[in-house]
């Protein structure tokens, strides 16, 4: 019995720290609707921090609380200051180019920390005047643990103070309802954000600055935070407070109990555990239906067949493509390889995406899905290369059949964070399942068959499969199953007053989408020869996003020029130190200079040279 | 030539590719009372919003008391003395009535009686008994009352009301059209758009009606009332 409420003590603890950061998250989406990946990267800086600064000031209480406060005060400074430079600029833009922005700042911040602090683990002092244990039913507790077991309910407590007695608080309530009409009335919005930020990166480095005598200070910390802090704003309901205070609770209780019932799927639990409250409650457990922040004017251009110029250029380039291997060498031979099952892969997100209006930050699940279930036939059935390559589709269509369900139940923000704790869910089965995918070592030795073992016969089998998967949703996206789509993503209300079973369109798409994904991934494992949890990671559901991004959302060649420029991009600059910055620079550079993607820049040049024909003009 | 507040020159905005107000332009003087008149679609709100510059003229300019406020960022303009009364209402559900009230709080501006919590219950009695209450529990009537009450707590010089009869109980607009009289006494200025002419009549003093996005009549109500025709091409149904 003590035992058990020693266990829950412990929740209780990790509790607070989860509140800490799920607050600030919350609250800046609650605020500003930016969906903050950096947040992770702020509590991870917060660590580092407090750990270098209580390193040189005298190990005495008031040295150790001033090193907390201190660089919480820091980590609030560097929030606000990559809320001016950068997100000020992107307040307007569509919720995805704020995330992706906000990617880019956790690349950069990663190697930051990285060349700042050194990459060892490093683990912190103990807390001085905490460093003992009480004894509670004779279990030995850490002094620590319940100093911050009494820290979530008084941030809460302020929180909810500054929200509801300060005149700061009601104009962010406000903001939170109507931004528009919070600046009517002669409020200026963009100090009303930076105080947010302000506040929400305090409450993140304050988070990590407190783990300091906890745990091991690692760079691996951003992304783990930052999965399960979105877990709690979701659950609790994105924006409120109190919600992501219960929600830390649930998944704070979830994880010091789940560890003992099922050790191997700690991470799988808070996702279900999500999924579940998601179906049952679509905001959250405190959430309210998403108020449109971006209804004004974003009509989405008509898609149109391509113009004999289009066609002429993509002629040229399948026909380049095809003769290709003659011409370049081995290398050149693997990357275009790369370069086509990224295209494949970013065309079957921007195919949803553009399509259907269902963003996805979780497509990687179904690249992973893809490339295990290939995998798994060569592993464990002993098929063939054919058979596996079969496989990988029909798997990662049985994933988005059953993510999809839940998915298409819910709109915007929530159903891509639900995307993501599908992608989690894929992501840490394969992490935590050792015994059928070999965990994080991989599994290895899966080549293709004796025909295709040459690079330039796999390299010909990659392009008949991803640019036939390329060329096949392209047809779809004119079919009047595209224009249904598209109507639903214009007004699902009217879609759907015709007569029209929307969500079941948008489940058909989501497992059209998932099962190209997962052709793409059937065709990396064999053109890799191994597969790691890494390819369902959060990283690689990014790469798709900026891909796409890059590329431009609203441009159907988008996602293939995106993919080739990202792909060639990531080779030239992943052999320099540091790369993880240049790339994170550039993605926000993309973001913030040309967000109409590359494709998107060429064909506004394209109609003014008079090549193309000009939308406005002619409507 | 009277002083002039606003005045709207060749104004024109879009909305994407829509171009909805086509060269308007007109003028407000101080403690004039300004009715918009025009069918739906003509262009009324939009002119309401180009003002705040919650839409972007994309050519001509509005001046408020000499000063240039196109491209001026929105707070800016409401901070200038504009006070702004959108057509929807625009309350804010989740905060009660006194924090509804708090977050169109503005400094007092010279020259004009500053509005209190008090002056403004006098004024909207159904609000002081709703003080405590959320927004989004109130009545349409009621929502209408407190964002006018909202917006008079900025202090403002110029009044823009966006259809405030709009949806609400006949009884309901005499007692608005009654309050609005109390408040242009005060000596504030008033431009509101109306769909209803015998609300409008009551309150303003003179007519400009909208019609495609350009202002095809600018006169008094008498001169309405003499020329029928006008009030058939454009008013009527």
């Amino acid at each position: 019995m003590s035992f058990y409420f020693a266990q829950f003590l412990t929740g209780l603890s990790s509790a607070s720290s989860l509140f800490l950061v799920a607050c600030g998250l919350s609250l800046i989406f609650g605020v500003t609707r930016v969906v903050n990946f950096a947040h992770g990267s702020f509590y991870m800086l917060g660590a580092y921090v407090a750990y270098s600064l209580v390193q040189v000031v005298p190990g005495s209480i008031l040295g150790f609380w001033g090193s907390v406060l201190a660089a919480a005060l820091i980590v609030a400074l560097v929030g606000v200051l990559v809320e001016m430079l950068i997100l000020k600029r992107i307040y307007n833009a569509p919720e995805l180019y704020q995330l992706v922005a906000t990617f880019g700042v956790v690349l950069l911040m990663q190697d930051a920390i990285l060349l700042i602090f050194g990459g060892e683990d490093q683990f912190g002092p103990r807390a001085p005047g905490l460093d003992g244990v009480v004894r509670i039913f004779g279990e030995p507790i850490p002094e620590y643990d319940l100093l911050l077991i009494a820290l979530g309910p008084i941030v809460l407590g302020v929180m909810w103070l500054l929200l509801n007695r300060t005149r700061w608080g009601i104009l962010v309530r406000a903001a939170t309802l109507d931004r528009e009409m919070v600046a009517a009335l002669g409020v200026n919005q963009s100090w009303l954000f930076t105080t947010v930020f302000f506040l929400g990166s305090f409450l993140a480095g304050l988070g990590g600055a407190l783990q300091v005598p906890r745990v091991s200070i690692n760079l691996l910390m951003d992304l783990s935070i930052i999965a399960e802090a979105f877990v709690v704003v979701v659950i609790g309901g994105m924006g409120s407070i109190p919600g992501a205070f219960i929600a830390a609770l649930l998944i704070g209780e979830l994880n010091a109990f789940g560890v003992l019932v099922l050790p191997q799927a700690t991470i799988v639990l808070a996702f279900v555990v999500m999924a579940v409250v998601l179906v049952i409650r679509p905001y959250g457990l405190l959430g309210k239906a998403e108020t449109l922040a971006h209804s004004a004017g974003q009509v989405e251009l008509p898609i149109r067949p391509a113009s004999t110029l289009a066609k002429s250029v993509a002629g040229l380039l399948l026909a380049g493509l095809v003769v290709m291997p003659f011409l370049a060498g081995e290398f050149a031979i693997v990357l275009a390889t790369d370069v086509l099952i990224f295209a494949l892969f970013a065309a079957s997100l921007h195919f949803i995406m553009s399509n259907g209006g269902m963003v996805s930050f979780g497509h990687a699940a179904y690249f992973g899905l893809g490339a295990y279930g290939a995998a798994f036939v060569i592993k464990y059935a002993g098929g063939s290369m054919e058979l596996a390559l079969l496989a990988a589709p029909l798997m990662a269509a049985a994933g988005a059949l059953v993510f999809g369900w839940f998915c298409v139940r819910l709109s915007g923000v929530y159903m891509a964070m639900l995307t993501l704790a599908a992608a989690q869910i894929v992501w840490s089965t394969a992490f935590q399942w050792q015994d059928l995918t070999g965990g994080d070592d991989g599994l290895l030795g899966i080549w293709p068959s004796e025909w295709a073992k040459s690079k330039t016969a796999y390299y010909y089998l990659a392009l008949v499969l991803c640019g036939g998967g390329i060329l096949a949703m392209r047809r779809m996206i004119f079919s009047p199953f595209g224009y249904t789509l598209r109507g639903g993503r214009d007004n699902p209300n009217r879609t759907e007053s015709i007569g029209i079973n929307l969500r079941h369109h948008q489940w058909a798409a989501f497992i059209v989408a998932g099962m190209f994904a997962g052709i793409a991934g059937g065709v990396y494992v064999f053109s890799k020869g191994s597969i790691f949890p890494d390819e369902a990671a959060i990283p690689r559901s990014v790469d798709a996003l900026v891909m796409v991004l890059l590329g431009g959302v609203q441009t159907l060649s988008g996602p293939v020029v995106g993919a080739g420029v990202f792909r060639l991009l990531e080779d030239e600059i992943s052999r320099l130190d540091y790369w993880r910055a240049i790339l994170g620079a550039i993605i926000i550079a993309i973001v913030v200079i040309a967000p109409e993607g590359i494709a998107g820049f060429i064909k506004k040049i394209a109609i003014k040279a008079g090549f193309e024909r000009n939308e406005e003009q002619s409507s | 030539m009277a002083e002039t507040m606003l005045e709207l020159d060749k104004v024109n905005t879009f909305y994407g590719k829509a171009h909805i107000l086509h060269d308007l332009s007109f003028k407000v003087a101080p403690g004039e009372v300004v009715a918009l008149l025009g069918r739906n679609g003509a262009g009324k709100t939009t002119t309401m919003r180009t003002i705040m510059q919650l839409a972007r003229p994309r050519a001509g300019s509005v001046q408020f008391e000499g000063a240039d406020i196109t491209r001026l960022a929105t707070h800016k303009v409401a901070q200038a003395g504009i006070g702004y009364v959108p057509e929807e209402r625009r309350i804010f559900g989740d905060l009660t009535v006194m924090e509804n009230l708090e977050v169109g709080r503005q400094p007092v501006r010279d020259g004009l009686p500053a509005w209190t919590v008090e002056h403004l219950f006098e004024l909207f009695p159904n609000l002081a008994e709703r003080a405590g209450n959320r927004g989004k529990q109130m009545s349409g009537g009621e929502q209408q009352m407190l964002t006018i009450a909202r917006t008079l707590m900025g202090n403002p010089k110029l009044l823009l009301l966006d259809e405030p009869s709009e949806g609400i109980a006949p009884v309901i607009v005499e007692q608005m059209a009654q309050t609005l009289l109390e408040i242009k006494a005060k000596g504030l200025t008033v431009l509101l758009s109306e769909q209803n002419l015998h609300f409008a009549r009551i309150v303003a003093d003179r007519a400009i009606i909208i019609e495609g996005g350009s202002a095809v009549f600018d006169s008094t109500f008498e001169d309405l009332e003499s020329h029928p025709e006008i009030r058939d091409q454009y008013l009527s149904v």
